[in-house]
C-alpha cells in the first residue's frame, strides 16, 4: 500500500493525475470524434454516389486498421504534415507537436468513425412519418432537425454510444506508446522503476475498471432521461 | 510519396502479415473454447458460478488489451513460484504471452456473444427435442450449440476482426507482426504515409477476406 501513498514517496498522487489525464484525453478524443461525426454522417445518408463513398472510405479505412498504426500514423507523420503546412507559409523552424493534441486527434478519428455508424443507424431507424409530419407543419428545416429529429436520434443512439465511449476510454490506453502520461504511462514508469510491474499494472487495470464502471453508471441515468415518454 | 520504399516494404510486410495471421487464428480457437465454457457456465443457475462467469467477462471486457499483455508479460514474471513451474516455459515468451492475452480476451466476447444467442433460442425447440425423447445432453450439444453458433455468426465475425486488429498490440511486447514491422520501418525511413498506405492496405484485405467468408457461411447455414 505504501506504493500508491501521495507525495514523494508513493506512486498515488501521480497516478491520480494519470488518471485525470486519460480522462481529458477521452473526453476530448469523443468530441473530436463528434465533430467528424456531424461531418461525415450527412455524408453518409446523402444521394450523391460521391459523397457516400467518401464517408464509406472513412468509415471502412478506419475499422479496419488497428488503432496501433493509425497512432503511429500521426506520432510519426503529425509533426511532418505541420511543419510542411508551416513552410508553405515561410516558417522553418522545428514545430513539436504536443503528444495530448496528437492523441486526442487519432483517437477522435477513430472514433468518430464508430460514432458515424451509430448516428447513421439512428437516423436511419427514426419512422418516415415522423419526417413528413415535421413537413406538414410547416417547421423548417433547423426547427425540424433539432426539435424533431435530433432527441429522438439521440435516444436511439445513446446506448450504442456508450459502447463507443468504452472503446475510446481504453484506445486511450495505446496513446502510451508516444509518451503522453496517462495511466498506462505512469504505470510503465512505476513498474520500471519499483520493479514491481505486476502489482502496477493491476492497478491499472482496476483504474479502468473503475472509469468504465463508472461513466456506465453515468450514461445509464442519460438513457433514462432522453427515453421518458417510451 | 516515395514509391520505392513502398514497393520494397511490401514483402517484408507481408510475411509479417503471416504472423499476425498465426497470432489470430491460434487465440481466436484457444478464445472459442473459453468463450463456450463460461457461456455454458453463465447459464449456469448457481448464484456463484453464475457471477464468477459474469466477473471474468466483464474484467476483460472493461480493461484495454494492452494492460492484460503487459501484466501477463510483465507482471507474471515477478511470481517468483512461477518461475520455478513447468508454466514458465510458456510464460517466459513473449508470443505465448501475447497468445494469451488474447485468447483470454475474445474469450470473454464470445462468451457474452454465445450466452445472447443461447438465451434466443426458442423454449418451443428444446421443448419439442424433450417430447421426442432425446437425452438432455443430445439437446443441448446437437440443438442447441448448432444454433448458438449460427445466431451468433455476425457478431462474431465482427469480434474476429476487432480481435485481428488488437493482434497489433503484440508489437509492443517485440513481436514483430505487421504493425511491428511497419513501426519499424516507419522508425527507420520517417515515411509514415507510404509505410501506412501498404500495411493499412494489407490489413484492410484481411478484413475484407473474413468479412465475405462470414456472410458466405450466414448465408450457408441460414435457417431458410
Amino acid at each position: 500500500m505504501e506504493l500508491l501513498a501521495f507525495g514523494d514517496t508513493g506512486w498515488g498522487d501521480e497516478l491520480f493525475y494519470a488518471t485525470l489525464m486519460t480522462i481529458a484525453v477521452s473526453i476530448t478524443a469523443m468530441f473530436i470524434g463528434f465533430l467528424f461525426a456531424l461531418i461525415f454522417t450527412p455524408l453518409k445518408l446523402s444521394k450523391n454516389k460521391f459523397l457516400n463513398f467518401i464517408a464509406n472510405s472513412y468509415t471502412t479505412i478506419i475499422r479496419g486498421v488497428p488503432e496501433l498504426l493509425v497512432i503511429y500514423l500521426f506520432f510519426f507523420g503529425g509533426t511532418g504534415a505541420v511543419m510542411f503546412v508551416a513552410s508553405i507559409f515561410g516558417y522553418n523552424e522545428y514545430i513539436e507537436i504536443n503528444a495530448f493534441i496528437t492523441g486526442a486527434f487519432a483517437i477522435g478519428i477513430i472514433s468518430g468513425a464508430y460514432s458515424t455508424e451509430v448516428f447513421r443507424g439512428a437516423i436511419q431507424s427514426i419512422d418516415k412519418g415522423q419526417f413528413e409530419a415535421a413537413n406538414v407543419l410547416g417547421l423548417n428545416k433547423f426547427g425540424k432537425f433539432f426539435k424533431i429529429i435530433l432527441p429522438q436520434t439521440l435516444r436511439l443512439a445513446i446506448p450504442n454510444l456508450s459502447n463507443v465511449w468504452q472503446i475510446t476510454l481504453k484506445d486511450t490506453s495505446l496513446i502510451s506508446v508516444t509518451g503522453l502520461v496517462e495511466i498506462m504511462r505512469q504505470s510503465y514508469i512505476a513498474a520500471g522503476s519499483t520493479r514491481d510491474p505486476l502489482f502496477f499494472y493491476s492497478f491499472a487495470a482496476v483504474l479502468y475498471l473503475l472509469l468504465t464502471f463508472v461513466s456506465m453508471k453515468l450514461i445509464n441515468r442519460l438513457e433514462v432521461k432522453y427515453s421518458r415518454g417510451y | 510519396m516515395d514509391l520505392e520504399l513502398m514497393i520494397n516494404s511490401f514483402p517484408k510486410l507481408l510475411s509479417a502479415a503471416v504472423i499476425t495471421l498465426k497470432l489470430l487464428s491460434v487465440s481466436l480457437i484457444i478464445g472459442i473454447f473459453i468463450g463456450l465454457f463460461f457461456a455454458i457456465l453463465r447459464l449456469n443457475k448457481n448464484i456463484f458460478i453464475n457471477k464468477f462467469a459474469y466477473a471474468y467477462s466483464y474484467v476483460f471486457r472493461g480493461t484495454p488489451l494492452l494492460v492484460q499483455i503487459f501484466i501477463i508479460y510483465f507482471g507474471l514474471g515477478q511470481i517468483e513460484y512461477l518461475r520455478l513451474t513447468v508454466l514458465w516455459v510458456v510464460l517466459k515468451e513473449p508470443y505465448w504471452c501475447a497468445i494469451i492475452a488474447f485468447a483470454l480476451n475474445t474469450g470473454a466476447y464470445t462468451s457474452e456473444i454465445l450466452r445472447s444467442a443461447f438465451q434466443t433460442i426458442k423454449p418451443g425447440i428444446i421443448e419439442a427435442g424433450k417430447s421426442l425423447g432425446i437425452s438432455n445432453k443430445v439437446i443441448f450439444y446437437k440443438i442447441q450449440i448448432p444454433i448458438a453458433i449460427r445466431q451468433s455468426l455476425p457478431a462474431y465475425g465482427n469480434e474476429i476482426i476487432l480481435m485481428m486488429k488488437g493482434t497489433s498490440l503484440a508489437s509492443t511486447v517485440t513481436i514483430m507482426d505487421l504493425t511491428g514491422v511497419a513501426k519499424y520501418i516507419i522508425s527507420t525511413t520517417f515515411k509514415p504515409i507510404e509505410v501506412f498506405i501498404v500495411a493499412g492496405g494489407i490489413y484492410l484485405f484481411m478484413t475484407f477476406i473474413i468479412h465475405n467468408v462470414i456472410k458466405f457461411l450466414e448465408k450457408k447455414y441460414s435457417f431458410n
